[in-house]
């Protein structure tokens, strides 16, 4: 037979003191892996929603990042008449021939300068990054020293309001407009056509050529004719998986100190949570001779004390989730060494990251709570009762 | 200090629970350890830049190349001693998970440049300087791999396409324990003659005369190229590296809360366990109260009990962090090159120990103290 849970509840309750510092203890481990957990995550999701599935990215052979690629005028022809290239509204294909530079800029506090990614795109860029809507002002003009600036470094930036003028690569631009693009690193850019950014910038030719497909599905025939291609030296990638694989290592790093620093806090709350489940059996030794004369299974003692400090971890969990979930949405920013540019983000707190919080508290009381859980199930009656 | 054998005593009497105590405060300085050293190995990596050593760079941005002319330029300035330069040449050696500095440079003159924070063998610099196909690695990235003099290593260019092959014909060893050893240096002119149309110096390095002319240095090498089409931005080499580190954000500031959540979650374990222990001994308390035990002794006594297991956990933290982290050269992977305990981060995890010692003893001694001989007589647990 069982033993009522609210027997376990009042137990806690008569030593609040000791109840609550465990508790806490716990609270404390889940708060920082989720907060870690989060981190990690924004970033990645920060770059995955840069890029589409059905997007192309080419990119010159070799070159592992948009700023080590370069593609000259008549590639970047030759790329733009692919078959599989969908056709936008008025009939001319949605490719978007880019430049990209990172440029020093001025931060608005004073502090200095900051390097930010600088993009030339075409009018097509804004249906095939179908993300990218303007917030304030409009959009840059065709043929004018305009550009438009994202909403994640607009901020920070000295000269970025609309209607300003902004100074880089020796020249002034009108601030046409801010744009937001779904949280992704496109809100760490400004944009400009790129026509205009190209001689300021690098001379004649563009570093990545993006396109959007008429269907996802025909990627592969597309890489293939692209690679295959004699007058081309070029790489074509999935532009989803392409930003996924930036955000790799910087993620992998943050997961892997997420893992490191919780499991070594982990295993401090788990002692912490032997120690208090084990004085626990031994001030109710008494109870427990009792409970086990009155005939309930060893068995069941023994799960009623696994339940017993389960219950007090995943009070801990909670407490741990929602001490951490104020984090969700706060917004940090590092380097994206790809691009050696500064990059915005925000932690992201995902139902998933909040389950495996809770189970990570509850694995923690299990563990905490077995050795003391056995002694109490073990103990011999007749001499407890005494 | 004659009564040590009784606290001893007590704290043996539950040697399953001080173990546990002590292994969660030995964890949890561990951990701090490891956190701030991250911060200050950070922060030595801002500072080890030499400031009598100057970096002009394309003032549009690090990727902007500079024209090969300012060399002479900047030869002319005056307070300007040596001048050298280099490009990032980051290639990919069969992964690009292997990662690490690759870079051309002019190399006799950037051996000379960085004479004093790095050491290389007489005969291997001349074979090096000799071959124009030839590479010098640090002696930790030689290790990595398993790397040997004379062997041919071909890296894949990403920024400058195609396959690259060096002839390893020397190591050196970092003197300055903040130089990276994790790097590959090899002939700017190797780089020059197969891309003659785009290959120029990356930045340049200068030396000065006396470290007090870098700021009339930096302005007149800026205001000589303002008007050009390529301007410059020039800094010490200490602001350069201080550059970098900021780069990485608030990575100081997460370290540092993440430090503060350990520790206070390890104060309430051992708080916690330091509870556990005087209530059971309530009675106790009341006996030696009883024959004579005063007041003073007996809150002296649960603060030295509290205190050697503090104590204890720290020095085995602190001691395995500083022993683990020095005995396997860890460096993150190269990203923190000489990454070590600094004694400011023992001498703050032992005070912090004492932090806790305090703390978690102080109501439990309290207790002890204020108690009567009667009522703790009369408690029943």
């Amino acid at each position: 037979m069982k033993i009522p849970l609210i027997y376990n509840v009042r137990s806690l309750l008569r030593r609040p003191v000791s109840s609550v510092m465990t508790a806490v203890g716990v609270a404390l481990v889940v708060g920082v892996f989720i907060a870690m957990l989060a981190l990690a995550n924004g970033f990645r999701m920060a770059l995955i929603r840069t890029g589409a599935p059905d997007n192309v990215l080419v990119l010159r052979k070799g070159a592992d990042s948009e700023l080590a690629s370069g593609i000259s005028r008549d590639n970047a022809a030759i790329i733009g008449a692919l078959p599989q290239i969908r056709s936008g509204a008025d009939g001319r294909p949605l490719v978007s021939p880019e430049v990209f530079v990172p440029m020093n800029l001025a931060e608005a506090s004073g502090g200095g300068d900051r390097l930010v990614v600088a993009r030339g795109v075409t009018t097509q860029a804004f249906e095939v990054r179908r993300s990218v809507r303007i917030v304030a002002g409009r959009r840059f003009a065709p043929g004018r020293d305009e550009v438009i600036i994202g909403s994640a470094i607009a901020p920070w930036l000295a000269h970025s309001a609309v209607g300003d003028t902004i100074q880089f690569g020796g020249r002034g631009w009108l601030v046409a407009g801010h744009f937001s693009a779904g949280g992704s690193a496109f809100e760490s850019e400004i944009w400009g056509e790129n026509e205009q950014l190209m001689p300021v910038l690098r001379g004649q030719v563009f570093q990545v050529v993006v396109m959007r497909l008429a269907d996802a599905s025909q990627f592969q025939a597309a890489k293939r004719s692209l690679e295959n291609d004699p007058r081309l030296q070029v790489d074509a990638h999935r532009e989803s998986e392409f930003y996924a694989s930036q955000s790799m290592v910087l993620t992998n790093i943050l997961n892997f100190l997420a893992i490191f620093i919780t499991g070594i806090m982990a295993i401090g709350a788990v002692f912490g949570a032997i120690n208090t489940m084990y004085a626990a059996v031994a001030a109710r030794t008494g109870e427990i001779a009792v409970l086990l004369t009155l005939g309930f299974r060893p068995r069941s003692v023994l799960a009623s004390f696994l339940a017993e400090t389960a219950f007090l971890a995943l009070a801990g969990g909670l407490l741990g989730c929602l001490v951490a979930l104020p984090i969700n949405g706060i917004v940090t920013s590092t380097t994206n060494w790809s691009s050696f540019s500064q990059l915005a983000f925000q932690f992201l707190v995902t139902p998933r990251i909040l389950v495996e919080g809770v189970i990570f508290s509850v694995v923690m009381g299990l563990l905490g709570g077995f050795f003391p859980a056995r002694r109490a199930a073990r103990l011999p009656v007749v001499q407890a009762i005494r | 200090m004659r009564f040590f054998p009784l606290v001893w005593a007590n704290l043996t009497r539950h040697k399953r629970r001080t173990v546990l105590t002590t292994a969660s405060v030995a964890l949890a300085l561990f951990l701090f350890a490891t956190l701030r050293s991250v911060v200050t190995t950070l922060e030595a990596g801002a500072q080890v830049g030499s400031e009598s050593r100057m970096i002009v760079q394309s003032a549009k941005a690090i990727v902007f190349l500079l024209p090969m002319s300012y060399k002479e330029r900047l030869q002319a300035v005056p307070g300007v001693q040596a001048v050298t330069w280099a490009d990032w040449f980051g290639g990919v050696y069969q992964d690009p998970k292997n990662f690490f500095a690759t870079f051309a440079a002019d190399p006799a003159s950037y051996l000379e440049m960085y004479r004093s924070d790095m050491t290389i063998p007489a005969e291997q610099r001349a074979a090096f300087l000799q071959e124009r196909t030839a590479c010098i690695v640090g002696q930790h990235l030689m290790d990595k791999f398993g790397w040997h003099l004379g062997q041919n290593v071909t890296l894949a260019g990403t920024i400058f396409p195609g396959d690259w092959t060096f002839t390893i014909r020397g190591v050196y060893r970092a003197t300055n324990p903040a130089f990276s050893e994790d790097a590959v240096m090899f002939h700017y002119e190797m780089l020059y003659e197969r891309y003659p149309r785009f290959v120029q110096p990356g930045w340049y390095v200068l030396e000065l005369k006396d470290p007090s002319l870098a700021p009339q240095v930096a302005s007149r090498v800026d205001s000589m190229f303002k008007n050009s089409s390529d301007p410059t931005k020039t800094g010490t080499e200490r602001a350069f590296n201080s550059g970098f580190v900021t780069m990485w954000g608030n990575v100081s500031f997460l370290m540092n809360s993440i430090g503060m959540a350990v520790v206070f979650a390890i104060l309430l374990v051992a708080a916690n366990s330091m509870m556990l222990s005087a209530r059971e001994r309530i009675n106790e308390i009341g006996v030696l109260k009883t024959v004579g035990f005063g007041d003073r002794l007996l809150f002296g006594m649960v603060i030295a009990e509290a205190s050697t297991i503090a104590l204890g956990g720290a020095i085995l933290g602190l001691g395995l962090a500083k022993a683990l982290y020095r005995s396997t050269g860890f460096t993150a992977m190269g990203f923190l090159p000489g990454f070590d305990v600094t004694g400011g981060t023992l001498a703050i995890g032992l005070g912090i120990a004492v932090l806790l010692a305090v703390a978690s003893g102080l109501v439990p001694a309290l207790n002890a103290a204020r108690l009567s001989a009667v009522a703790a007589l009369r408690h029943v647990e």
